[in-house]
């Protein structure tokens, strides 16, 4: 009796010695940041860029970080590897997928030392969580006047990821983009009800190109549109990230993600004691967002032409959005004179005039 | 239209060959619920040694092998220790899906090192409709037509087929006529593995030439439902395949024919006709006996014949 009274004790002290050990002792005010992603890095897309920021930011600032890859949506693993993060002292955690937006409140509830910073998301508060994203219709824009530019048959095809407003509103900057360039285009779209499966969005951009597009653009993260528009001699503008290694031939440009200068912010603020959370939708001003650089076919003066768009967004003299926008149905939808405002612009439902498809 | 029906016998041959691979499965007695697993490995072995060596058939061949032999994994516990099969077959596709992950984590987002590109017909290819939809396929597709057609001779007109089928029927009598039922069913189990890899490495030569985690996105399911279907027959599960190939190929072209359904209600279909199926199977097995083998998913032990 007495000697598995011994064992016993020692296996309890073994487990607080362990525990103590593991324990966040990490006085000192060091600033460690974990990003969790959605995905696996890889070469390009989503994830790839959002480790490209992890990286600058990393350089820029010099502090130490870690990142844990393809933590799936809705399940207690979010909140797992966060505390396990946390406990090795890690006090900034980024959280890349729109699905861990809960599990970031409640933590950081529980965790008000520690600053949350979540992607895609629209929950947030004003002291150690705050959610970020990208005004990603303003390259998506320039990315459609290199698009209609480039059609011959006036008919582009978008592969399209779900009926939300985020992709709503993309397809329709596209659209705008396109008709900027070359009034008589119109835009089909197909939606896939996927965020990535090749084979389903390769065919979609396949039933597109049957259907006359010599443009694919699309919303998932990959490759498979770019490869049917290869094999089809037609051209491509991904998203995400620069694929032209993917189809070198179709490739046109892309409207890119560049997250390095929000993660230095989000980390330099955790060191000064700044952050506060609250709600960031950069621009291509901030320089979150951007276009790839174009393909070298395209004729100088498209290039020039989407340069000088680019140069009015930033400077706030031209907006993607601003009317007059015919809606698909014939309605108004910005009057001349307005500009969208942002709310609007987020909760975007419908479609502009020139797009074929519905909106679900 | 003729994009559909192109894309339809693309879909079709995909499904078909991990289809057929589980039918010989099944008909020996052995019920592998593996299958999505098994077209991860076959996916992302196909594609990992493409890369390698740069070589599509290479990458095929290893492909199937390596599939056939992760499948006997499955026949190791199943046929040889007698394991529930439901069970094996489950963690088959889980350790499958998640060791192709693991595996091909550095092949995610990289161009393929090969693929294997539609064969070229010459003047067959050129002509209209036919052409396009059957002569400007990937070699797979008519990999998987000469596949059916071999398995549905061998089931039928071969003494190996009958006791095959025998294994899946009555293991007892198939051993008392001097076969040994492990041997067969080891055999069938490696086949099924070896189909499923030749379909995912189909995905991954072929039909989208990358890879990255859930690229198989649940097809290997559909295979399975698919036998069903084909109540364990060579030529209907063809047939199922072409409804069901056709189905994923109108999963997203309904909508550029203007026609407004949610693609998410087309998903369901493959199951919910399997589910149909079933429903007339077993409305019909109440007069005449199933078309499923007998002693499939029982475990054979020599001692309690």
């Amino acid at each position: 009796m007495r000697r598995r009274l011994f064992s016993l004790l020692a296996v309890v002290l073994a487990f607080g010695a362990i525990a103590s050990a593991c324990g966040s002792d990490d006085s000192s005010n060091e600033v460690k940041a974990a990003f969790i992603y959605v995905g696996p890095p890889g070469d390009a897309g989503w994830t790839w860029a959002h480790d490209q920021g992890r990286v600058a930011a990393a350089e820029a600032t010099g502090v130490e970080t870690a990142f844990v890859e393809s933590v799936p949506e809705g399940t207690a693993d979010f909140a797992n590897h966060a505390r396990d993060f946390i406990d090795q002292g890690f006090n900034v955690i980024v959280g890349t997928s729109f699905g861990y937006m809960d599990d970031m409140l409640a933590l950081a509830e529980e965790y008000p030392d520690v600053v949350f910073e979540h992607v895609s998301g629209y929950k947030n508060n004003d002291t150690n969580f705050g959610n970020s994203f990208g005004r990603m219709y303003e390259p998506r824009y320039l990315s459609g006047m290199v698009a209609g530019a480039m059609t011959e048959s006036n008919l582009l095809g978008y592969v399209a990821a779900f009926p939300i407003p985020e992709v709503i509103r993309g397809i329709n900057a596209f659209t705008l983009g396109a008709q900027a360039t070359n009034p008589d285009v119109l835009v089909e779209v197909v939606w896939t009800s996927t965020w990535f499966d090749p084979a389903v969005e390769g065919d979609s951009a396949q039933a597109l190109l049957d259907k006359g597009a010599d443009v694919i653009a699309m919303h998932q993260d990959s490759t498979a549109a770019g490869e049917k528009a290869e094999a089809a001699g037609a051209r491509w503008v991904s998203y995400n990230s620069d694929m032209s290694a993917f189809a070198p031939t179709a490739f046109l440009t892309a409207p890119v993600w560049n997250w390095g200068p929000r993660y230095i912010d989000t980390i330099t603020q955790a060191q000064e004691g700044t952050y506060t959370g609250g709600s960031y939708w950069g621009s291509m001003a901030d320089g979150i967002v951007d276009l790839a650089p174009i393909a070298s076919d395209v004729p100088g003066d498209v290039v020039a032409e989407v340069a000088d768009a680019k140069q009015a967004i930033i400077d706030g003299e031209l907006h993607v959005f601003a009317g007059p926008i015919t809606a698909q149905d014939g309605s108004v939808m910005v009057a001349a004179g307005e500009t969208m405002d942002d709310g609007s612009m987020l909760g975007m439902g419908a479609f502009v005039e020139g797009v074929i498809g519905s909106t679900g | 239209m003729i994009g559909l029906l192109s894309a339809t016998v693309s879909f079709g041959a995909l499904l078909y060959l991990a289809a057929l691979g589980e039918l010989i499965t099944e008909k020996s007695g052995i019920l592998n619920l593996g299958v999505e697993g098994m077209m991860a490995i076959g996916a992302v072995t196909g594609f990992m040694v493409a890369l390698e060596t740069n070589n599509p058939w290479i990458a095929f061949l290893a492909a199937i092998v390596a599939t056939a032999v992760f499948a006997l994994l499955h026949g190791l516990f199943t046929v040889v220790l007698g394991a529930e099969q439901v069970v094996s077959g489950l963690s088959l596709t889980i350790l499958g899906v998640g060791l192709a992950a693991f595996l091909g984590k550095g092949a995610v987002g990289r161009p393929p090192g090969a693929v294997l590109a539609p064969v070229d017909w010459g003047p067959l290819s050129d002509i209209p409709w036919v052409g396009t939809i059957f002569f400007s396929q990937s070699p797979v597709v008519y990999f998987a037509v000469l596949a059916g057609i071999a398995v549905s001779l061998l089931l039928t007109h071969t003494s190996v087929g009958l006791a095959l089928r025998g294994a899946g029927e009555s293991a007892s009598t198939v051993d008392a006529a001097g076969y040994s039922v492990t041997a067969i069913r080891l055999a069938a189990v490696a086949f099924g593995g070896a189909m499923a890899g030749a379909s995912g490495a189909y995905l991954t030569l072929s039909l989208t030439p990358q890879w990255a985690e859930g690229l198989t996105a649940g097809r290997g399911w559909i295979a399975v439902a698919l036998v069903i279907f084909g109540a364990w027959r060579p030529g209907r599960a063809a047939v199922g395949a072409i409804l069901f190939g056709g189905l994923l190929a109108l999963k997203t072209r309904l909508q550029t024919f203007g026609v407004d359904l949610s693609p998410i209600l087309l998903s369901m279909l493959p199951y919910l006709l399997t589910i149909a199926v079933l429903i007339v199977i077993s409305i019909r097995a109440r007069n005449r006996p199933s078309a499923a083998p007998a002693a499939l998913g029982q475990a054979y032990r020599r001692e309690e014949r």
